[in-house]
């Protein structure tokens, strides 16, 4: 996956990404001022509120796939590892009856625990990554199944797990602006990943790897090594969407997830992150997962017939990509 | 810049259009629909009986649902965006009842009704609930099986699941009319095969080896009857099977003989009934808090009477 990409990528990654983030962010200021127009619903509070909460599962989601495609590869598997994150927490806190914090760090782990098996098949086996993760799609789907009993597990007798999603910090300090915490933790993730892709070292071989492994390889560097950490770190920000689903249905729902692995790729490719690998940010990820949902919600809003709802998103997609190709092409 | 803009205008061009179809009835009644599916024939039928009653009452209707039953946060999130519209009336069938407790909720505190449909939703906020009666529907098979094995013998019931209401509504619909009006028929056997069609083909598989004398075997849903249909087959066995809903496959296998009949439910009706209710509340009506929106039973004889091709899917 070490393709031609490098060249325009290497040119200024800063400057062409900033650029694709104002056409994303214009793109998303123009959605919101036609639903705005179109409907007096649209610009509400409780609304805006719903397309935040909307956002937080496939925004983390997308978050932890920018990472995956930065390197060039492609990780299959967020959705299910998302559920099967989500079953940990249900097992640890519901059926063992452990305290609260044992459950979230418990599930974050398993994330990491999964991400890092997915990073060594790929790296040492050198199993191509659409194919392991492939594969680990359908064993976290299948293990999700198997460890619940094909049953949803309820949190009930785990009284502040809701509040992870679903509870407003904000609004306890500020009660007209009750922005649930799942928001709230999605910008943290947020901020976290940009720091760890612009500051650090596994920032720098994220794009290294994405834009030319084999250049990385012969100048010494221990490739395998920071590829698996790249998976791993990927699972762990799974972990955290699987507490956030979790939270907000009070439940782990087993059979939920596969499909969801594709909302989150749509975010990360409309937010100006190349599938070929080497150029991408957290930000364009973020404003490609709210243009998801702006739009799903104003077209809902809006009565728009399901069907069409479904043709407008995947035009929306194919539009924002060619968009991409023909900025590049210009440059 | 220029093809962003390009893009936006055809969306916003795309979206006008698909909306102006029903924006019609703005001043009349807006009920928003979200339902447990979309594309699955079964909704689609619920979704036409909705869009009848919308033309007949005059009101504007919507009708959503995720792609797939497991999709409980998708469900949330159309929920939401339907309160967002600020509708006159929700009609809502729930994948999980505990997820929209929070949204319903709201739609209490902002005195929109709520009308439950297909399965009910543990909660006392919704005003009623249009729903087939599975006890009844399924005792309903009971005593047509039991007219056509004669009255006496052994039967067994292959289900779909043993913790989904439907699934124990009619198991135990079944079982129960049997034991109270047919002493001589002795239910042998109550197996579960997930609805699957292949688990519950190789359960039926089982049932009759291990009972060759056995009369009749009830499937609880399209997957388990057709399942039992294709055990039966696979074994040659000429055992008495009624399934439950309909669906191109089993309506063949009923077509055919290898399945006596089946019970079927009305989704149109569901539909139907669901806006009624919804129109009713808003006039402040008062509701019962179940609405039967009835079944039927279908075999190669009637199934193709107006009365029951009209409640029959594909």
């Amino acid at each position: 996956m070490t393709d031609t990409a490098a060249s325009p990528a290497k040119s200024g990654p800063r400057i062409t990404g900033a650029f694709h983030r104002l056409l994303a962010f214009s793109g998303l200021l123009a959605l919101v001022v036609v639903f705005s127009l179109a409907s007096p619903n649209f610009m509400q509070t409780q609304n805006i509120l719903a397309i935040l909460q909307a956002t937080s599962v496939n925004g983390v989601l997308a978050i932890a796939a920018t990472l995956v495609i930065i390197t060039g590869g492609i990780d299959l598997s967020v959705g299910t590892l998302m559920t099967f994150c989500a079953v940990i927490a249900g097992v640890l806190l519901t059926f063992w009856g452990l305290p609260l914090p044992v459950g979230v760090v418990g599930a974050i782990l398993a994330g990491t625990a999964s991400g890092l098996v997915s990073g060594v098949v790929i790296a040492k086996l050198k199993v191509p990554p659409f194919i392991a993760t492939l594969g680990m799609m359908l064993i976290l789907k299948g293990l999700s199944l198997v460890i619940s009993g094909t049953r949803p597990i309820y949190f009930n007798d785990t009284p502040g797990f809701t509040q992870i999603s679903q509870g407003s910090l904000v609004g306890a300090l500020v009660p007209v602006l009750p922005i649930p915490n799942g928001v709230l933790i999605l910008f943290g993730v947020a901020l976290l990943a940009a720091f760890v892709l612009g500051k650090t070292a596994l920032g720098r071989y994220t794009f290294a790897l994405g834009s030319n492994e084999e250049a990385v390889r012969l100048s010494g560097v221990n490739v395998d090594r920071w590829k698996i950490a790249v998976y791993a770190v990927a699972g762990s920000i799974c972990g955290v969407a699987g507490l956030l689903i979790a939270s907000r249905l009070n439940s782990a729902q087993p059979a939920l997830g596969q499909g969801y692995e594709l909302d989150a790729i749509a975010a990360v490719v409309i937010g100006g992150t190349s599938l070929s690998g080497g150029r991408g940010t957290v930000l364009g990820t973020l404003i490609g997962a709210l243009i998801i949902s702006v739009l799903a919600n104003g077209l809902r809003i809006l009565s728009v017939a399901q069907e069409w709802q479904t043709v407008v998103t995947g035009t929306i997609i194919i539009l924002a990509v060619y968009a991409d190709i023909l900025r590049r092409r210009n440059l | 810049m220029l093809t962003r803009r390009h893009l936006i205008a055809a969306a916003s061009a795309l979206a006008m259009l698909a909306a102006s179809g029903p924006a019609f009835a703005q001043d009349n009644y807006d009920i928003a629909l979200i339902s447990k599916g979309f594309q699955h024939q079964f909704w689609q039928a619920v979704k036409a009986g909705a869009d009848k009653a919308g033309a007949d009452l005059g009101v504007n209707v919507t009708f959503e649902g995720p792609e797939s039953e497991s999709q409980v946060d998708r469900q949330m999130d159309m929920l939401a965006a339907a309160l967002s519209r600020n509708p006159d009336a929700i009609g809502f069938a729930a994948l999980d009842s505990q997820a929209a407790i929070p949204l319903l909720q709201q739609a209490k505190e902002r005195n929109i009704p709520v009308i439950a449909f297909d399965s009910g939703v543990d909660s006392d906020i919704p005003l009623t609930t249009a729903t087939t009666d599975n006890v009844a529907a399924a005792a309903l098979a009971a005593d047509v099986m039991a007219e056509l094995i004669g009255g006496e013998g052994k039967i067994a019931v292959v289900a779909h699941d043993q913790t989904s209401r439907t699934g124990i509504d009619r198991r135990d619909g079944f079982v129960n009319r049997i034991k109270e009006a047919y002493p001589n028929i002795e239910i042998v056997s109550v197996q579960y095969g997930g609805g699957d069609q292949l688990q519950s083909t190789e359960i039926t598989k089982s049932i009759l080896l291990a009972n060759p004398d056995l009369k009749g075997i009830f499937g609880t849903n399209e997957g388990s009857a057709i399942g039992v249909a294709n055990g039966k087959q696979e074994l040659g066995s000429n055992v008495v099977v009624i399934g439950f809903d309909s669906g191109a496959a089993q309506k063949d296998m009923v077509r055919s003989g290898l399945m006596a009949g089946a019970i079927t439910q009305n989704p149109v009706g569901i539909g139907y009934q669901t806006v009624q209710a919804a129109v009713a509340a808003l006039k402040g009506e008062a509701l019962p808090p179940v609405i039967d929106t009835g079944f039927y039973f279908y075999d190669a004889k009637n199934m193709d009477s107006p009365e029951i091709a009209a409640v029959l899917y594909d």
